[in-house]
């Protein structure tokens, strides 16, 4: 037998308890995993692109298209150098699943996006085929697309001028991403903005949801930002510019503030595992004072105890703790794979670190108070019950 | 307290050494004096029965005895070594070296097997695991409980849980054994084992022993028996 022995058999001397305490470690971990990730993934999904881009939408909300007559003024400022646009199609495949799908001009596009790599012919096919469409290759692969085939696409805002919904693309490319950042992203898909303005019911032609300006030079790019929103400043089409990165970080916090909502779950189900895992230890704890006493009256010191009932805390975190991670890491996979990369829950190196420092934060915070109560206990007074 | 007196032994072969020791409880506002100067010396090799009427300071007297506590005044010495002086950690120390404890309700570890039990003390000491098992199997042989070795305490009877923990007592080779009660808690024909297998451990390995009992049959197997009243000694009978 060994110390370690020892802790571990005490932990289990109430097996239902300790195995539903575990359960709870596990879940709450699990949970953690998971909800860290998805905040990484919310947080940390602008950080590969640089500064080099302005994203241009109504000041009011970029479903507020904006006319497509803006196009040369922006061209026309200083520091700009080439100038996409964009427009949010709401694809959906098959019954109800949802695609992040543009219109745009293939020419422009390419340019201002020199990060997605397809080859030379497909790009030219794109800009020759007005029904063309080209797919990321993610996108591609989770749903066997290849390339010649006629891709059925539903838009849940824009029917056709027959009234349908149902509109069919020729898919003439599949991108990639020039590096694994932009590989990841590959989840999404882009139709000829000519086709989408002269085929759509609404009429909606000549408006755009965005520009994006590439900018020469990316130092410049709060003073272009200020220039273009001076610019259209009270005119019917006020604009709201800033940087791709802020873009990005603003878009997915039209859901809510990721972070907050996140950190918020997580307090509440580890205030709760702090109870369920403290009551845990101290009654495990509180039903054994004798045995502690004994152990004092044998010779082990008061530090020893203390250590012992640490131990046990931290056996119970540490184990419940790792297996929900590894829980969450495989769960996280499984989404990931499931939605065809389009959900990167990664648990990755810092979702893990973070879960390791909350393991031991926990077995302290759970651990110290009835250890420090076994700590003090007087061996007379324990072994007499008093 | 007379801490600052040199150090003297009543008996050149005292084993135990107790000289005007006093106790005093604080329960809330009342200061209860449990012991009272008591002076006296067991010598090494010695098997003392301690008796006395429930409240007459018989188990608070072996709890001192033991280094379980510490007197308010006056001196203790065992084996040598002023005890009174230790702090916590250093008569947690010296407890492990040189006492060992039985107790009336045998307080083994439920979790772990008799072996188990017997072994712990050992983790106190730098005995590699092989050595610390050989000395388990020594002392299991000692209290004849070789074959039950792998018993959970649930699995043995009262007897067998009271020769397990004489066992975790014997196995550290303490000079001293001190037995609250040993036999309170068991019917007498197994009183009578226990109370023999003390008996033999006393002659034939010369541990000294002291043991608190309220049972005159117990204090037969004694060579000497100190009666206790109101924190006092009374005699001592041969």
């Amino acid at each position: 037998m060994t110390r370690s022995g020892f802790v571990i058999a005490n932990l289990f001397r109430r097996r239902t308890r300790t195995v539903l305490t575990l359960l709870s470690v596990i879940m709450a971990f699990l949970l953690f995993g998971l909800l860290q990730s998805v905040n990484t993934i919310f947080n940390a999904g602008a950080d590969f692109v640089g500064a080099t881009r302005l994203f241009v939408q109504a000041r009011v909300s970029f479903t507020s298209p904006l006319p497509i007559s803006m196009l040369p003024r922006l061209e026309s400022i200083p520091g700009v150098a080439r100038v996409a646009y964009q427009t949010w199609f709401g694809g959906v495949w098959q019954e109800n699943t949802p695609l992040i799908m543009f219109s745009l001009d293939p020419q422009r596009y390419r340019d201002v996006y020199p990060e997605w790599v397809m080859p030379e012919s497909q790009w030219q096919d794109f800009i020759r085929t007005r029904t063309g469409m080209i797919a990321g290759k993610q996108l591609a692969d989770q749903y066997g697309w290849k390339v010649g085939q006629k891709i059925p696409i539903n838009s849940n805002i824009y029917p056709q001028k027959n009234g349908s919904k149902a509109w069919i693309f020729d898919l003439v490319g599949i991108f990639d991403g020039k590096d694994d950042e932009w590989k990841k992203r590959t989840n999404l898909a882009f139709i000829q903005q000519d086709y989408f303005d002269e085929a759509n019911q609404f009429g909606v032609k000549g408006r755009e949801n965005f520009f994006i300006l590439k900018l020469s030079d990316s130092n410049q790019a709060a003073q272009v930002a200020r220039t273009v929103d001076a610019m259209f400043e009270n005119s019917p089409d006020e604009t709201k510019t800033q940087t791709e990165k802020d873009f990005n970080i603003s878009f997915v916090r039209q859901i809510g503030d990721i972070g907050l909502i996140v950190r918020w779950i997580l307090f509440a189900v580890f205030f709760t595992l702090l109870l369920v895992v403290g009551n845990t230890m101290a009654q495990s704890v509180r039903e054994r004072i004798p045995e502690l006493a004994v152990l004092k009256t044998l010779g082990f010191s008061d530090g020893s105890v203390l250590g012992f009932v640490l131990a046990e805390s931290f056996v119970l975190c540490l184990g419940g703790g790792l297996i929900g991670l590894l829980l969450a890491s495989i769960a996280g996979a499984m989404v990931a794979k499931g939605t065809g990369g389009r959900f990167q829950l990664t648990v990755d190196y810092r979702v893990w670190l973070l879960g390791i420092a909350a393991i031991v934060l926990m077995s302290l915070a759970v651990g110290l108070l009835p250890g420090l109560r076994a700590r003090r206990l007087k061996i007379v007074d324990a072994l007499a019950g008093r | 307290m007379s801490n600052s007196q040199p150090e003297s032994n009543l008996m050149p072969e005292s084993m135990v050494e107790v000289r005007n020791v006093t106790k005093v409880y604080e329960r809330g506002r009342q200061q209860i004096e449990v012991l009272h100067g008591l002076t006296f010396a067991i010598p090494r090799g010695d098997f003392v029965a301690l008796m006395g009427p429930s409240g007459s300071g018989k188990t608070t007297l072996l709890n001192l005895i033991g280094g379980l506590d510490q007197p308010t005044s006056g001196e203790i010495t065992v084996g040598g070594r002023r005890i009174d002086r230790l702090s916590s950690g250093q008569l947690a120390n010296w407890r492990a070296q040189n006492v060992g404890f039985v107790f009336q309700f045998y307080n083994l570890m439920p979790v772990l097997t008799a072996e188990g039990n017997v072994e712990l003390p050992l983790l106190l000491t730098r005995l590699s695991g092989a050595q610390r098992r050989r000395n388990v199997a020594v002392a299991l042989e000692i209290v004849g409980l070789a074959d039950r070795a792998k018993h959970k305490p649930k699995e043995l009877s009262g007897g067998q849980e009271q020769r397990v923990a004489i066992a975790r007592a014997l196995v550290s080779d303490p000079q001293l054994l001190v037995c609250d009660e040993p036999t309170g808690d068991l019917d007498r024909k197994t009183a009578d084992e226990i109370l023999g297998l003390l008996q033999v451990l006393n002659r034939e390995h010369g541990k000294t022993i002291v043991i608190v009992t309220h049972d005159p049959k117990a204090a037969e197997f004694a060579r000497r028996t100190l009666h206790l009243e109101k924190g006092q000694l009374l005699e001592q009978a041969a």
